[in-house]
């Protein structure tokens, strides 16, 4: 692993492969809300909330109980899964609408706890994070990801995630549980957004709580809204979009939020499911295979 | 102590229901969270900063044309934002793009008078008033009396005109109300723009109070009145002004005896609970789902 | 024995009373049809048989079992099937998935075995999958299979909506206007559809339509409902010369 790093560095400059990393993580970030809001349709905006816990928790535990590395990102993604048990249980039975609210709320109830919180640093933050996260570990780790993803969403379980957004009280009908799917999505999102966040602390050597506000949720969810809600190749593609351009585009970083809130409304009104959201698979190997009558679409 | 704490906790508390109305008004109506509404709240501040700089003009001006700006701009908002969503089977696209909206008009706002906090200059003659114990300031009167006045005004104009009939007509049944011949857009649109002036006014008092407007006020405050229209019962009036009042009370109190880092987390533990204990709010009824 | 038995049961929507005191038995491997005008309470009584709604007053009991208030998910695994008046497919998942969906509660591999494509869960897959395309086959849907649901013809979705239910392996099945929107041809298959549900799979139907000729047809029992309350019950003669169901909904021949 080392050498692969040591390989790219020599051939890669610096600033790109920051760039690179950033996009990875946040492909881990988006995939984890992708599983909530994407597949399951549980509008979740305070993803940041699970970020700041898994960084807060692994870095933690990586500079103050020397912890392996590996251990502190996992129980950093655990405590974060965990929290998205305990918040997903009691209001998940809620409608959509106060479940967004009651997301950010929770985020911001992160935020404060952190601001006031000494072993983190309060509002000063936490420097010196070990840098272990390396390009080759979060390659990886990316791969692991949309592997998992990927066969979740083509499994009965991921389905079943769909069938919950498309029709819940015709999911309902069909004997699945939606209350309990709808908190197993969150959970597995807060899980991949524990992940990502203690990624990014131990690549970041320094993180605040301002780190993890409410615009870096906004951030994550426009990945997901714009590259497409459940798609895969979409959320990547949102990510790694969302990435490089405020770093290509230095200049309208000033411009950012104003394009990002515009971009939300315009995606909704025109394209509600993104990019790539209403690409389905079977149209593609339809139109590039072999010739058949197609059915009437509208 | 406790009874001066407890007319704080009401002057803030009743800024918190006036934005909370106009949650609940477009709540009622339509079932969309308006997110937009707290950025609406801070224009509105705004707007009275950008008056009441020009000499001459008082506090009842600034008000005032705050009230006006901001109906207009609520309006605008649902014309583009949340019309062309109107019908649409998915719930998450419309609260995508009113976040969408939200987020659009701080950046605005940002780019108009930057980030940064800016003061109100002294439109009210400091003074202070004392009513036995308790200490009134000249700007909590202000605040008292207006909101008390916007909010008696706007249970005159819902219960006893044409307008706040069709207003609540709409709010109980939308399809029904418009096979009655109401113009359904007009009242929607007129629901939207009421709630804005509400918002506004309080967003030009509350520059006043705390003497500082910043671009990103509109969120915190937009979230906590959010909290306080679901405490006292989404789409109730009634009950967003309960909430309001209740809720700035809990808030200064909360401050007050038990800590003040832990302010803005308030609002949001008294929406958790109330959603887990009573979803229905104080005055709200439960809704059955139509299937 | 009463597979499905209501008992003085009413539903109040704030001042509504949507039913008012209905008492009703299904016998088993039996059909029974409701009939009366709209907004005369059917499909309230469908959705508080599933779970939707839990009675204000009354009893609800499925084999004898009072299942009040249980949760609609709960209600299906208990063996309640349901098609909706409204059609509710998953648009975007493929006919098959459709009605896998349905017929997947029943498995038990867990998340592991799900996410790693363990032997238990590739075995599961493959019985809901063989399932799956009977009932599909059994609808007429085999060649459609792989299209997405929403691409299907309406009579098309209206029998996905039926191997749907029927995929939740249940032992009555509470279908809500089947007939809407067919002509005569796709009647006459619906008619022997269900036969062919009481006959060879023995599912009790409980059904609500307007098509009279279909009701009359079919159902063994049939419940009038008007304005909420039960104003008739008996076989098809008995109804269709009961004066009180004239008047509010027959109405006299011409």
């Amino acid at each position: 692993m080392k050498v692969l790093d040591q390989i790219i560095s020599q051939y890669i400059d610096p600033y790109y492969m920051r760039i690179i990393v950033l996009v990875g993580i946040n492909i881990i970030l988006a995939l984890g809300l992708n599983i909530t809001t994407g597949v399951t349709g549980q509008l979740s905006m305070g993803h940041a909330g699970f970020m700041s816990l898994g960084a807060y928790t692994s870095a933690i535990l990586s500079m103050r109980m020397g912890a392996p590395f590996w251990l502190a990102l996992l129980v950093g993604a655990l405590v974060a899964a965990a929290f998205g048990f305990l918040i997903g249980l009691p209001t998940l039975r809620l409608e959509g609408d106060y479940l967004a609210i009651v997301t950010i709320g929770f985020a911001e109830i992160i935020r404060v706890f952190f601001l006031n919180f000494q072993p983190g640093g309060k509002a000063v933050g936490l420097s010196g994070v070990p840098q272990n996260t390396t390009f080759s570990l979060v390659l990886i780790l990316v791969v692991l990801v949309i592997y998992f993803n990927y066969r979740l969403l083509k499994s009965r379980l991921g389905k079943a995630f769909y069938a919950v957004r498309e029709n819940e009280i015709a999911a309902e009908a069909c004997g699945i549980n939606a209350t309990r799917l709808k908190v197993l999505s969150f959970v597995m999102g807060a899980f991949l957004g524990g992940l990502g966040g203690g990624l990014y602390a131990h690549y970041m050597y320094y993180i605040t709580p301002q780190n993890f506000d409410f615009a870096r949720s906004i951030e994550i969810l426009n990945m997901v809204v714009l590259g497409g809600m459940g798609s895969i190749p979409g959320v990547m593609l949102g990510a790694g979009i969302l990435t490089v351009a405020p770093e290509l585009l230095r200049v309208v970083a000033d411009y950012r939020m104003l394009f990002y809130g515009a971009l939300l409304v315009v995606l909704m009104i025109f394209r509600p499911n993104g990019l790539l959201g209403d690409i389905r698979v079977y149209d593609l190997k339809k139109r590039l295979g072999r010739n058949e009558v197609k059915p009437c679409k509208s | 102590m406790f009874l001066q704490q407890l007319i704080n906790g009401i002057t803030l508390g009743s800024t918190y229901a006036l934005i909370a109305l106009g949650y609940t008004m477009v709540y009622g109506i339509v079932q969309l969270i308006n997110f937009a509404h707290g950025e609406i709240y801070m224009f509105g501040a705004f707007t009275g900063l950008f008056l009441v700089s020009i000499p001459g003009v008082n506090i009842g001006i600034a008000i005032l044309g705050a009230m006006a700006v901001c109906m207009v701009l609520g309006v605008l908002v649902e014309k583009v934002a949340y019309r062309p969503l109107r019908g649409k089977s998915s719930r998450l696209s419309p609260l995508i793009s009113a976040l969408g909206a939200s987020i659009f008009l701080s950046a605005l706002m940002v780019l108009i008078a930057g980030v940064n906090t800016r003061p109100y200059p002294n439109v009210i003659p400091v003074s202070f008033y004392h009513i036995g114990p308790v200490q009134l300031s000249s700007s909590q009167l202000v605040i008292l009396l207006v909101s008390s006045l916007l909010m008696v005004g706007l249970q005159l104009l819902v219960q006893k005109t044409r307008i706040g009939k069709a207003m609540r007509a709409c709010s109980q049944d939308l399809d029904a109300a418009a096979l009655m011949g109401i113009n359904v857009n007009r009242v929607i649109s007129y629901t939207f723009a009421i709630g804005s002036a509400l918002a506004a006014a309080g967003g030009v008092m509350v520059g006043i109070y705390y003497n500082a407007v910043w671009p990103y006020m509109g969120t915190m405050a937009g979230l906590k009145a959010f909290s306080a229209a679901v405490l006292g019962g989404i789409g109730s009036i009634p009950g967003a002004m309960l909430g309001g009042i209740t809720l700035g009370v809990l808030e200064i109190m909360g401050v007050a005896y038990i800590s003040s880092s832990f302010k803005d987390a308030i609002a949001f533990g008294i929406l958790i609970l109330v959603l887990i204990i009573r979803p229905q709010g104080i005055l709200g009824q439960k809704i059955s789902k139509k299937v | 024995m009463q597979i499905l038995s209501l008992q003085g049961v009413s539903q109040e929507f704030g001042g509504l009373r949507a039913l008012d005191g209905v008492d009703l038995a299904v016998k088993e491997h039996s059909i029974f049809g409701i009939i009366g005008p709209n907004g005369a309470g059917k499909t309230t009584l469908f959705n508080l048989v599933t779970g939707i709604y839990r009675p204000t007053e009354g009893q609800v009991l499925f084999r004898e079992r009072r299942i009040n208030g249980v949760p609609p998910f709960k209600v299906t695994r208990m063996g309640i099937g349901r098609t909706f008046q409204n059609i509710r497919l998953f648009s975007r998942l493929s006919v098959l998935d459709n009605v896998k969906v349905a017929a997947d509660w029943s498995q038990a591999a867990g998340i592991v075995s799900t996410l790693f494509g363990l032997p238990k869960y590739r075995r599961e897959e493959n019985t809901s999958t063989q399932r799956a395309e009977e009932l599909i086959t059994m609808m007429g849907l085999y060649d459609k299979r792989m299209e997405y649901a929403d691409s299907l013809a309406y009579g098309e979705q209206r029998r996905l909506e039926v191997a749907r239910a029927l995929a939740s392996n249940p032992t009555l099945l509470l279908l809500d206007e089947p007939a809407a929107g067919m002509n005569s041809t796709e009647k006459a298959e619906l008619m022997d559809l269900i036969w062919r549900i009481r006959d060879e799979m023995h599912i009790s139907i409980l059904l609500v339509e307007h098509d009279m000729h279909l009701v009359m047809n079919i159902c063994e029992r049939i419940a009038v409902l008007d304005y909420g309350r039960k104003i008739a019950e008996g076989t098809a003669e008995e109804i269709k010369n009961d004066q009180r169901v004239i008047q509010s909904y027959l109405g006299v021949e011409q």
